[in-house]
């Protein structure tokens, strides 16, 4: 309880912790960390590429960073660092004290750092450099003999088990551990995020787990599912590896998508448009997300017939994503938007993710796919969609969040600064690689030949990368700073609709001394009228639940 | 309510602005070639370009019209000091029905015109009157691609290998006593032509694309992959692999050379001499390496 006088403190307590909020921090400061190492190493090839035939880097090196870049923002960043949003909010959005088991919670969170380890442990002896979907035959040991990509195999099992685990914890938390009135209709729109992102974890991380088996077997104690010589189908680790690769673009954007539907209507000063419309599309987008994964695999032999379905499939996600869109721009209309930073970040976010939804539909009409694909076409794409979308996202959460997680506010000038330098230098680096891949760059070529006119396109690209990395350090450096020298943030800085600004922040180890009774979807909206007509402190007017609970 | 007029002036104002520059951002997308795929050396090229170009178009108005309603809010539902609260409007279900419905159609539509055109990007033509046909008059096809109508195309089998092409003129042979002819790295093609591509790897996945002669197609050990073209302007036309084969992946360039048929009949002749020659300087030196 609060006030204890036993409350840990010190490094143990971190090492030794089940609370799901010091988890949560730890996701983010562990993310965090490997969303800089990844960031280095995409400055690294951006430089590289900065002029045509360029000998800064030799190609080992520079496939081993196109490797580590993917594997580290997609397995150490994004997915983690939405668990870690999850982690810290889940329970105190629904009103619970904390995790269902917060044991569980905790050996999620060090599978995870271990895995990264292990990964990075491969820059001491060979790391990999077959790129983050190593495809088999390269992937095998005839090929890539090194232990690299040994080391990917046991950093996707345990990030693998780490998720599978964590998404485990967070459906039976959203599941049970409600506060009293909390009915599926009345859920946070970020909780249905997290709920269908687990759901989508779970379904999807099996088949990843036994393809990369089968490439451990194949590679140490031959076994040959992916070598023709032995009967094996190259094809089928392209199948099993998409099976788990687009819904796993997913995964990286459904809780993201949930924190958008937190902050728009709370600097709309409106409630959230479609509340149905918008829960009831995330569904839809993973259940649509599961039978579409083959559109990464236009170009491969596969009959037309097959091609087309995989096709209309993808065509039919861009309609609940064409909705939850529609449903944000009305919940801005005849608004009374208030610029804060968190807002910032999120109309950036919509602004971006829109073009990385068009050329997904675009790429997704496969005779249009045999050109684009494998291009920078594909590599501007997805960024606009997991950069542009999914992180631009997180940095929302994080200026709208901080002050909950701290207690204090970020300084919002340098988040204006920050916001700024990122959206120009992304749209600066991103958007003409469109133009590179329509021009014929294939992506992941260390170097590319001078006659091409692919020199200016790429220059512009490199210096965008710089200004956008600029404008991350400003909100790193924003964030450590109001850690200590932050305004402080009292309970609910920004008049929010959800339960977690109900309690101080930072909360306490319990969460909440009283949890009080859910009325609609936005209770503190209810709390607030409530406390404005009895004139009353906001604790004594919430309902306490039954002691012991 | 006093004072309104002047900010909403001034809104209008920064929206006819930020509209302009959009516009101005955008204009050269919806016309300028850099901004749609390669196309000029083969007729499915120039089908795919068409095709990514209505799309485009399409997408152009989705852009304009949602990031101009997201400009439009973001300026003038500005908190204002003397502003009323919002109306707590939290929803309207003809307004989704609408807009689902509607990105359904627009989605289906997309489709239907892909539909249009797949026929006339999949499936190879005739070679033309002042073609090869005469000579490459190979009945061939596959479950992935149908003949030309009269069933006659050139036949090229296509090899991928870390970090190199090879062609094998298989469709050719008769014009060499059936004595093989292959090349490695420039394939050298007859115009009006019609040239069906059998494409296979024999160590990893790669993927054959020559852009302006049209779309990719990965070569996977194990698989036969199929494309075609059709050049009718001689030429010299570039590409390279496009799927992840390895730390000199970049190096794996590849050309395709069109010269007239004629000219191609002679290559062909002096191809087979000079794969003969080599084999024989090959097996001259062995026979010397045997002696010592």
């Amino acid at each position: 309880m609060r006030g204890l006088p036993d409350r840990k403190t010190g490094w143990l307590s971190w090492l030794s912790t089940t609370d799901h909020k010091k988890i949560g921090l730890m996701y983010i400061y562990a993310t965090f960390l490997f969303f800089m190492l990844g960031g280095v190493e995409a400055l690294l090839m951006r430089l590289q590429l900065a002029q045509s035939q360029n000998t800064l880097i030799n190609p080992q090196t520079y496939e081993a960073l196109v490797t580590m870049h993917g594997t580290t923002m997609i397995f150490l960043f994004v997915v983690p660092v939405l668990a870690g949003f999850g982690n810290y909010f889940v329970p105190l959005m629904i009103g619970a004290r904390d995790m269902a088991f917060p044991r569980l919670n905790a050996l999620s969170f060090w599978l995870l750092v271990f895995g990264g380890i292990v990964f990075y442990m491969s820059v001491f002896f060979t790391p990999p450099n077959t790129g983050w979907t190593f495809y088999a035959p390269l992937s095998d040991s005839a090929f890539s003999p090194s232990n690299g990509v040994d080391a990917w195999i046991f950093l996707i099992h345990l990030t693998g088990l780490s998720s599978v685990l964590g998404a485990i914890n967070f459906v039976a938390t959203i599941h049970n551990m409600r506060a009293r009135g909390m009915g599926w209709a009345r859920m946070p729109l970020f909780i249905w995020g997290i709920l269908i992102y687990s759901y989508l974890l779970i379904l999807a991380l099996p088949s990843v787990a036994a393809a990369v088996t089968m490439l451990l077997t194949d590679r140490h104690f031959g076994t040959g599912f992916f070598d023709v010589a032995q009967g094996g189908d190259p094809l089928l680790w392209q199948h099993l590896f998409w099976f788990f690769g687009h819904p796993e673009v997913y995964i990286m954007i459904l809780p993201v998508f949930g924190m958008i539907s937190e902050i728009i209507p709370v600097f709309s000063r409106k409630p959230v448009f479609g509340y149905k419309a918008i829960a009831a599309s995330t569904a839809a987008i993973a259940f649509l997300g599961m039978l579409v994964w083959a559109h990464h695999m236009f170009t491969t032999p596969t009959p037309i017939v097959v091609l087309a379905f995989f096709m209309l499939s993808s065509f039919a996600i861009a309609v609940p994503t064409g909705i939850k869109i529609f449903n944000w721009i009305a919940t801005m209309w005849r608004g009374a938007l208030v610029f804060k930073v968190p807002m910032y970040f999120a109309v950036g976010f919509i602004a971006q993710f829109l073009i990385g939804g068009i050329s997904g539909v675009m790429s997704a009409v496969f005779p249009v796919d045999w050109q684009l694909q494998d291009t920078y076409y594909i590599v501007a794409h997805i960024h606009y969609v997991l950069f542009g979308g999914s992180v631009f996202g997180i940095f929302a959460g994080l200026y709208y969040w901080f002050p909950k997680m701290s207690g204090r506010m970020m300084n919002e000038t340098l988040g204006k600064v920050s916001f700024w330098l990122m959206f120009v230098g992304f749209n600066m680096t991103f958007f003409v690689q469109h133009a590179l891949g329509l021009e014929g760059m294939p992506r992941r070529i260390y170097t590319y030949q001078s006659g091409y006119g692919w020199d200016t396109e790429n220059l512009i690209s490199t210096i965008g990368s710089f200004i956008l990395a600029a404008g991350i350090l400003v909100t790193l450096f924003n964030a450590v700073r109001s850690v200590k020298t932050g305004k402080k943030a009292g309970n609910d800085p920004w008049n929010a609709n959800t339960l977690e600004w109900f309690t101080p922040s930072p909360p306490p180890e319990n969460n909440f001394d009283v949890i009080p009774r859910i009325r609609s979807a936005e209770p503190m909206k209810d709390i607030r009228r409530e406390v404005a007509a009895a004139g009353r402190p906001a604790g004594s007017v919430a309902q306490p639940v039954a002691p012991g609970t | 309510m006093i004072p309104r007029a002047l900010p909403r002036r001034r809104a209008l104002i920064l929206a006819l602005v930020g509209a302009a520059a959009l516009l101005l951002a955008l204009a050269p997308v919806a016309s300028a070639d850099w901004f749609s795929p390669e196309s000029g050396g083969s007729p499915n090229a120039n089908d795919i370009d068409t095709l990514y170009k209505i799309v485009m178009y399409i997408g152009i108005v989705i852009f304009f019209l949602v990031e101009g309603l997201l400009l439009y809010s973001v300026i003038k539902f500005r908190r204002r000091r003397y502003g009323a609260e919002p109306a707590m409007v939290h929803g309207n279900t003809p307004l989704e029905v609408g807009w689902t419905i509607g990105a359904a159609l627009i989605v289906a539509i997309i489709a239907a015109i892909t539909f249009i055109y797949l026929p006339r990007i999949k499936n190879p033509p005739n070679s033309s009157a002042n073609g090869l046909q005469q000579f490459a008059g190979e009945e061939f096809a596959s479950v992935e691609q149908p003949k030309p109508p009269n069933g006659k195309a050139l036949r090229i089998n296509v090899v991928g290998q870390q970090y190199i092409w090879r062609y094998d003129y298989i469709g050719a042979q008769r014009l060499t006593e059936n004595r093989p002819v292959y090349a490695y790295y420039q394939m050298v093609v007859p115009t009006n032509t019609t040239v069906v591509l059998q494409i296979n790897s024999s160590d990893v996945a790669h993927s054959w694309w020559i852009p302006k002669l049209g779309g990719k197609q990965d070569a996977i050990p194990g698989h036969n992959n199929y494309t075609w073209f059709k050049i009718s302007k001689p030429g010299v036309y570039k590409g390279q692999c496009a799927e992840l084969c390895g730390n000199n992946h970049a190096d794996m360039l590849a050309e395709v050379r069109a010269i007239p048929p004629d000219q191609f009949k002679a290559w062909l002749v002096s191809q087979r001499q000079a794969i003969l020659q080599s084999q024989q300087a090959l097996a001259a030196q062995r026979k010397a390496g045997e002696g010592q």
